[in-house]
């Protein structure tokens, strides 16, 4: 019960420190350090997503740049219709490009749950490697769909150049897009704690621990787990689509399978399955590709003995570390 | 089309299967004995090119490159499964995942500092450069008909090595129970190292014999990776017999796709499309026929420890 | 006549601030591809606009190096970091045409200057283009244009063409057909990054084409040339330079000999610029330049020449002593259009043997004084 205690007031640490750093480097006109919190706090968002799949449900995804990219091209594709004042479909009815943020994430959740449903509902019939390698090859299917497919740039991306909007803030002041997407992370990540105290999230876990339980209590592990699953790409998608805003650019290299690669690395670095593991990891990354990256040009190689040494040594992440071990390990 | 291409492209299939099977067999190997899953396959096939480039370039000898190669994954394999893959058997697949994605990392940077940025040299022997030609008179390279009869004998040797050989016995009790084989007495340890340096080798051979056609360069090893593990999915984990076939069947369908899927469509669309579209639709059909397979039997085609 | 002597007045007003402006230093940030499986191609255009810099002994230079790992949102990263945090006036480095549209548009729109060591994708020269942008290399098509060309003048009347199914491969094509006037005897998209070529070969072999235009550049065009001579089709080969460059053609080795390749430079371009600019690389590196170190040194001197002029302060007089191109270029001609693209030769090149080293000859030009086709789309 005290690692407990530890871990709530060190993630209310946590979420002041990511807070304050932006607001300290905006004061100290350093723009691109805001820059760099957005980044990782929308990474951390992605992360966030995954950790729903991977930390509560034990569904080692490895697939889940697919929803990050998903979300990513229906506001990158949105945008650039509203730029160029063409209508997305004229046939059945008009639809219509926008600028307005708001919608544009509740088309990228739609359309990543939409994804995750089906890729979800034919990957959980197989579990352990057979699902980590299945939803590999769903994202590679998606990644080399987006490459070839001509009508969006292809393997070039897309730019719109122009940030989308938001009522009452500029998105285009670095700091107000930072607060926008901390605030959006902030709800996600308390949406969560919610969730995991209420039934499903503790029928999520219990699916995980105990299977045959579950089912011997009349509920359906497939159907929660698909559950899980469909949420955790919807959150994903959620942070594809800030990202996009963020570069003003989306591409397929979004959907590469290093990115799912680096959304699993940020929660190992940061603990599987804590709340703010996938901050913390998302954090670290960032700031290791920063700082290691203007070095020297092996930087990978050093991510990689950083990442190796966490896997092997130290297993709770940083805040297993810190905060003692899980309490379901 | 004619028969004789279409012949052709069969035998390109073929040769394609071939050259996934010798990965894949490594990978389900090492899967099926110690449970381990091992992204960092692919290096080994990179490192594989890479030796035999070097030491080709050096002593002037395929062959002896070929060689050099074959012990040089070897000896990789052996090294990464003491240091790290050794701490890795009873962990869960995240923990492999992310652990052998460190090395992929690691690796990919370690051989562009040891052997540079450009990609390196390499040429099949001079008396397999050119073509044969084959009954009926298709004219087929020589070096890519020796590849589809070394993979063959791979497998076949592979076969023995497992139905015959001592090994081969320790290998089959491993993979159906573990703790089985350590109370008779066998130094499991020493037969996990093995069974890695095995399949390390295996790949390091395929990328020393693929260098030679294709570009020996930083990254070789990561196209042919995906690959093959959707080749072991198909094939069933942790079976050798399951990832020939399904090596062959991939190898098949990838090249008949790319060649048949622009053709079906320049039938319904105009042609520059059509080849446009269907190279779209062709780099997705493997994965669609994982997908299918997988619904029907998710176990794969020919489920291991069933 | 108006126009001219107004043009002549603010060349002198140039030259005569030349003084205030050499001592006004600039900050560039160059975002390069340093790591992964394309590093070869962003250390050559590292290498030759470092060379360009340091021989001209200017301290009033200063270059922050970063490298994109070939990640378009890595590159945008390090844009928002050069400009954000290191202030630079000057961006310049990108290798790739996706990153090149992820990171140009928004550098320029934010005033800086985007000079281009090698990506030119179609959009930024032709509506999509900014005062600010400036292409010292080429536009994508130029090579493939030339390539058309060129499989007029040897007389081939059925070509057989290939290139990846991703936008630079599509503009490719149509690049080709743009100026080919014989037919096309198939038309194909290989996959991005594939490694066997096979299934193509056999239909090349089936069509029963008198030449080959291929456009696969990096590993994927030593896979293809090393597959394709193995395999005894007969069948000439052409291709755009970047299948052709110093470092590629070691790895290719004897199939690459004899092939013909489009490329705005090589290496014997008979000029003094060149010359010196060759002999000085190998002393630097200790290897040959390629087609991207050459494009970097011309970039490096261009931008020199400009701060020669203007102070990069005041954008407006710097533009135009970038529009000036007054350097000496290593291809002998060189000059912008009206859309900030080159306007210069092109020409034909054959790989041979010298000594050890495999690299190409000058055989022919293609075509002379070449801008590009998107130029009338172009308002600004």
């Amino acid at each position: 019960m005290r690692d407990l205690v530890t871990e709530h007031r060190l993630n209310i640490v946590l979420a002041l420190v990511l807070l304050a750093g932006p607001l300290v480097a905006h004061a100290a006109d350093e723009p691109f350090m805001v820059t760099l919190a957005t980044r990782a706090a929308i990474l951390a968002l992605a992360g966030v997503g995954l950790n729903i799949a991977l930390g509560l449900g034990g569904l080692v995804s490895f697939g889940h740049a697919a929803f990050f990219g998903l979300g990513g091209y229906a506001v990158g594709i949105l945008a650039s219709h509203h730029q160029n004042y063409e209508p997305l479909m004229t046939w059945p009815f008009l639809v219509n490009g926008t600028n307005q943020m708001l919608i544009l994430w509740l088309v990228a959740v739609l359309v990543s749950g939409l994804a995750a449903l089906v890729i979800g509902a034919l990957s959980l019939r197989t579990s352990g490697v057979y699902f980590i390698m299945i939803t590999l090859a769903f994202a590679q299917m998606l990644y080399f769909f987006a490459i070839s497919w001509p009508a969006y740039g292809g393997e070039d991306g897309l730019s719109i150049y122009v940030r989308n909007a938001f009522p009452g803030i500029n998105t285009l002041r670095p700091l107000d897009f930072f607060l926008l997407c901390y605030a959006v992370l902030m709800v996600v990540l308390v949406a969560q704690w919610r969730m995991t105290g209420a039934r499903f999230g503790t029928a999520l876990q219990a699916v995980r621990q105990n299977e045959g339980r579950v089912a011997a209590l009349g509920l359906s592990p497939y159907r929660i787990r698909l559950a899980a699953f469909v949420i955790s790409g919807m959150v994903t998608g959620l942070a594809g689509a800030l990202y996009v805003d963020l570069n003003r650019f989306v591409s397929p290299s979004m959907m590469s399978w290093h990115l799912s690669g680096e959304i699993m690395v940020f929660i190992i670095l940061g603990g599987v399955a804590r709340l703010f593991g996938p901050v913390v990891g998302a954090c670290l990354f960032v700031l290791f590709e920063h700082v290691f990256g203007s070095f020297t040009e092996h930087w990978q190689f050093f991510l990689g003995a950083a990442l190796l040494a966490v896997v092997l040594f130290a297993r709770g992440g940083f805040i297993g570390v810190v905060a003692g071990r899980a309490r379901h390990d | 089309m004619t028969v004789a291409l279409f012949l052709e492209q069969m035998l390109n299939g073929l040769q394609l299967g071939v050259m996934l099977f010798l990965m894949a067999a490594g990978l389900t190997l090492i899967f099926g004995v110690m449970g381990l899953i091992n992204l960092a396959h692919g290096s080994l096939f990179m490192v594989g090119g890479f030796v035999c480039a070097a030491v080709a370039a050096w002593s002037g000898s395929f062959w002896l490159g070929l060689i050099a190669s074959l012990a040089a994954a070897a000896a990789l394999g052996a090294l990464v499964e003491i240091v790290v893959i050794r701490r890795l058997y009873d962990r869960d697949h995240l923990d492999q995942v992310l652990a052998t994605f460190a090395l992929v990392l690691m690796f990919s940077e370690g051989v562009r500092f040891v052997f540079g940025s450009f990609p390196l040299y390499l040429d099949p022997p001079a008396f397999l450069s050119g073509p044969v030609t084959l009954p009926g008179g298709l004219p087929y390279p020589a070096y890519r008909l020796a590849i589809i009869i070394a993979g063959l004998a791979v497998a076949a040797g592979l076969g023995l090595l497992i139905s015959r050989t001592r090994l081969g016995m320790q290998i089959r009790a491993g993979e159906s129970d573990r703790e089985m084989i350590a109370a008779l007495g066998v130094d499991i340890r020493f037969l996990y190292t093995v069974v890695f340096a095995l399949g390390a080798a295996l790949a390091g051979f395929a990328g020393a014999l693929v260098g030679a056609i294709q570009s020996v360069q930083i990254g070789m090893g990561e196209p042919v990776l995906i690959l093959a593990f959707v080749v072991i999915v198909i094939g069933g984990i942790g079976s050798i017999r399951g990832a020939l076939i399904a090596a062959l069947l991939v190898g098949v369908v990838d090249t008949m796709g790319r060649l048949l899927l622009p053709m079906l469509l320049s039938n319904v669309m105009h042609a520059s499309n059509a080849a446009g579209v269907g190279s779209a639709l062709a780099s997705m059909l493997i994965y669609l026929l994982m997908a299918a397979v997988l619904v029907f039997k998710p176990k794969g085609l020919f489920p291991a420890n069933a | 006549m108006k126009k001219l002597i107004l043009g002549l007045t603010t060349a002198v007003s140039v030259v005569a601030c030349v003084a205030a402006a050499s001592a006004e230093p600039v900050k560039v940030g160059m975002i390069t591809t340093l790591s992964g499986g394309g590093a070869s191609l962003g250390i050559d255009s590292r290498d030759g606009f470092l060379l360009a810099i340091k021989q001209s002994g200017n301290k009033d230079v200063e270059v922050i190096v970063e490298d994109d790992a070939q990640k378009p949102d890595l590159a945008v990263q390090l844009a928002d970091k050069l400009i954000q945090s290191d202030k630079v006036d000057v961006l310049t480095g990108i290798v790739w045409s996706n990153l090149a549209m992820a990171v140009v548009p928004s550098a320029v729109a934010q005033g800086k200057f985007y000079l281009s060591t090698n990506a030119a994708p179609s959009q930024l020269a032709g509506a999509g283009c900014n005062p600010n942008y400036f292409s010292v290399s080429y536009q994508n098509d130029n090579l493939h244009e030339a390539a058309g060309e060129y499989a007029n003048a040897a007389g081939m009347k059925k070509v057989f063409i290939m290139a990846p199914n991703y936008p630079a491969g599509k503009d490719s094509l149509s690049g080709f057909k743009r100026f080919y006037k014989g037919e096309v005897a198939n038309e194909i998209y290989t996959q991005l990054g594939q490694t066997d070529y096979a299934a193509e070969i056999a239909e090349i072999r089936a069509s029963g084409a008198d030449g080959v235009f291929f456009f696969l550049p990096g590993g994927m065009g030593i896979s293809f040339m090393k597959q394709y001579a193995g395999a005894g089709v007969e069948v000439p080969l052409i291709g755009p330079a970047f299948s052709f460059d110093q470092n590629i053609l070691q790895a290719v080795g004897d199939a690459a000999l004899g092939v013909k390749n489009t490329s705005t430079w090589s290496k014997d371009l008979d000029n003094e610029a060149n010359k010196g600019f060759v002999a000085a690389y190998q002393a630097e590196y200790n290897r040959l330049p390629s087609i991207y170190a050459a494009q970097g040194y011309d970039t490096g001197n261009l931008l020199l020449s400009a701060m020669a002029s203007a102070s990069v302060t005041d954008a407006d007089a710097f533009r135009k002593a970038l529009e000036a191109a007054d350097f000496k270029s290593v291809r002998d001609k060189f000059s912008f259009g009206p859309n900030h693209h080159p306007i210069q030769d092109i020409y034909v090149r054959e790989v041979i043997k010298e000594g050890d080293i495999y690299t190409n000859k000058l055989v022919d030009t293609a075509l002379t004084d070449r801008a590009d086709a998107y130029v009338a789309d172009c308002k600004m």
